[in-house]
């Protein structure tokens, strides 16, 4: 048990970690995510490694809709850019994968920007359409730019190395995976300590009112946007990387409507709701599935009505979420971990 | 001196004219007070001030240099801040990072400092917060409420976080609309202390609305009366409200 300690300092204040318990926590789950690849099966390192490219790209499509309020329904384009501009560059020019990390960022945050530039003028439904368009028009060209993409057939890359070192399985990729989604996650943490978050928060609250306080909208927008891309092209380096194929039909509007979804049910303007998010999103199908595996296996014909029971109940779980839990499962967790703080001592 | 005049400020929607040739000047250190009836276009002066509207006429000067054309950001930097008549605080944030918020354009972290944080980005925040602390928070009795987050507070409180906000603006000149409007006696007589307080102690110019005449006697240096769009007086306060067109517009028909 402890109770609100008195922080003697403002930095000591102002830290992430604010106290001893919390530390500890974090050392913790360190741990934990150390010891589980060990632990672990290639199934749950295979699902693994899929809910951490995930984090990284919600983490992005948080600061741009969560943070910043600018609704994209393109999110899944820029992560299919990222993947592209990895596959291109890996196969085409043979550069190493640690270079072409931070290059699909680049690659997909310049489009993004070019996206975003109508922002200053559009707002709500029209910026909606407006990266809905993005969305169609980049899936046309992953498809129909054969002599770039390899259109349909897509385009198949090696195994990564970095130093020699081949990551060529679930198990070792992990090793990518989980780096990255400490660094995006405590850079994005950061930057909502600073003015620029901050920034990001007033214009979604008040646009008018931020200019006024001194906030330049344009320039802060393409920031939200250029962030937010370049987090999805991450991530779809990451995945490319680690499927080994990429192809059109990975990156549809459903897929960006599956990252608008992780964002709602984690905690909007949240970075841990964006973890929360992307972890309810990417298990709870594969938990139904198994559920339903293991039904199959009594009655056999139960497989063929069953299966589509499976997307309406993931619907209906996350219409449940946001009626009883508007604010996501971030909200939920600060309220779990109130309880804890000020046991056994409840009001 | 005059640190901000408005000339011939002329402005318009569509048909509807809602300024025709406003034009004051207020002197370094003042409280300048404007006031009026209700769709005087009182907000409308703040609002070209401010460069929210653009007039379609006249000047706006400040420190002696033409600010018309400038985008309302750039002349938050220059030293211009403001508090509205219907509080426009970010409700999803506590009262310190609204606070904190002001300050934006006299900080420099950027998109990369402030994702790496470490460092430069880590000590400005340091700086901020104390601050923050020391000159405002201390200042205007809100230690107790600054972890909260805005949208709990009530409306009195909400009224003086924004006022914390536009402080931490550093500013040279506060434009405040209707600061005491819906306050009780005791809000408004804390918040009248206030705003004498930061002229006196801070030296800051003020340019007030308000529809409390009697804040409005008690604090200001010189009144200008607005009444359809046009100024009708200006003075002292006793000249004003000894002004037989006032007596007509405004002070006549008894408000509040
Ligand atoms: N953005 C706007 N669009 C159209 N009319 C406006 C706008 N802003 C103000 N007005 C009109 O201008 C007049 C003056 O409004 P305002 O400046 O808010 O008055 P006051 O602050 O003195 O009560 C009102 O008739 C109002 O309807
Ligand atoms: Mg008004």
């Amino acid at each position: 048990m402890r109770i609100g300690d008195y922080k003697v300092s403002y930095g000591a204040d102002e830290a992430v970690f604010r106290t001893g318990t919390v530390r500890v926590w974090m050392i913790v789950l360190f741990l934990a995510m150390a010891v589980f690849p060990f632990w672990a099966g290639d199934y749950l390192l295979y699902m693994a490694n899929l809910t951490g490219i995930a984090i990284v790209a919600a983490v992005g499509l948080n600061i741009l809709t969560g943070a910043a309020g600018q609704i994209s329904l393109g999110h899944a384009a820029f992560v299919g850019i990222g993947a592209y501009t990895s596959a291109i560059l890996i196969t085409k020019l043979g550069l190493p994968f640690i270079i072409c990390l931070p290059l699909s960022g680049l690659s997909a945050a310049l489009f993004g920007v070019i996206v975003g530039a109508p922002s200053m003028r559009m707002k709500g439904l029209y910026l909606c359409i407006a990266t809905l368009a993005a969305q169609v028009i980049f899936e046309y060209l992953f498809k129909n730019w054969e002599s770039l993409t390899g259109g349909i057939r897509g385009i198949n890359v090696p195994a990564p190395t970095i130093f020699g070192f081949e990551f060529n399985n679930e198990f070792r990729f992990y090793f990518i995976t989980v780096p990255v989604v400490i660094i995006v996650v405590t850079a994005a943490r950061n930057l909502f300590r600073t003015r620029v978050g901050r920034a990001f928060i007033a214009i979604r609250d008040r646009d008018f009112s931020a200019q006024l306080m001194g906030i330049n909208l344009f320039r802060y927008k393409l920031y939200a946007f250029a962030l937010s891309s370049f987090l999805a092209g991450v991530a779809g380096c990451l995945w490319v990387n680690f499927i080994k194929i990429v192809t059109p039909e990975h990156f549809p509007l459903h897929e960006s409507i599956r990252y608008l979804a992780m964002i709602i049910v984690g905690g909007l303007g949240s970075v841990l709701g964006s973890i929360f998010g992307a972890i309810f999103m990417t298990i709870i199908p594969e938990v139904l599935k198994s559920m339903l595996n293991i039904v199959s296996a009594f009655s056999p014909d139960a497989m063929a009505y069953l299966s589509p029971l499976q997307t309406v109940v993931f619907g209906l779980l996350i219409v449940v979420f946001l009626v009883f839990e508007p604010h996501g499962l971030a909200e939920m967790w600060r309220r779990v971990k109130d309880y804890f703080r000020l046991w056994p001592f409840e009001h | 001196m005059a640190i901000l005049s408005v000339e011939d400020l002329s402005l318009s929607f569509g048909g509807l004219k809602v300024l025709s040739e406003v034009g004051f000047a207020v002197e370094d250190g003042d409280i300048f007070a404007i006031i009026g009836p209700n769709g005087a276009g009182k907000t409308s002066i703040l609002n070209c001030i401010g460069g929210f509207y653009r007039p379609q006429k006249g000047k706006v000067i400040f420190e002696g240099s033409d600010i018309t054309r400038r985008s309302p950001d750039r002349r938050a930097a220059l030293g211009l801040a403001r508090t509205f008549q219907n509080i426009a605080l970010y409700r999803g944030m506590t009262v310190l990072d609204n606070i904190k918020l002001g300050a934006h354009a006299h900080l420099h972290t950027g998109l990369l400092k402030g994702l790496l944080y470490w460092g430069p980005a880590a000590r400005e925040e340091m700086a901020l917060r104390q601050e923050v602390e020391e000159d405002i928070i201390d200042f205007l009795e809100i230690e107790a409420i600054r972890k909260l987050p805005v949208a709990s507070l009530a409306y009195g409180l909400q009224k003086r976080v924004e006022l914390a906000r536009a402080l931490a603006m550093r500013p040279k000149v506060l434009l405040m609309d209707e600061p005491v409007a819906g306050m009780n006696a005791e809000e408004t007589e804390d918040m009248a202390r206030f705003i004498l307080d930061i002229k006196e102690e801070r030296g800051i110019t003020i340019v007030i609305i308000e529809h409390d005449m009697n804040v409005i006697m008690d604090i200001s240096d010189r009144v200008s009366v607005i009444n359809f769009g046009q100024k009708i007086a200006e003075g002292t306060p006793d000249e004003v409200q000894a002004h037989p067109e006032v007596i007509k517009a405004y002070l006549g028909e008894k408000r509040d």
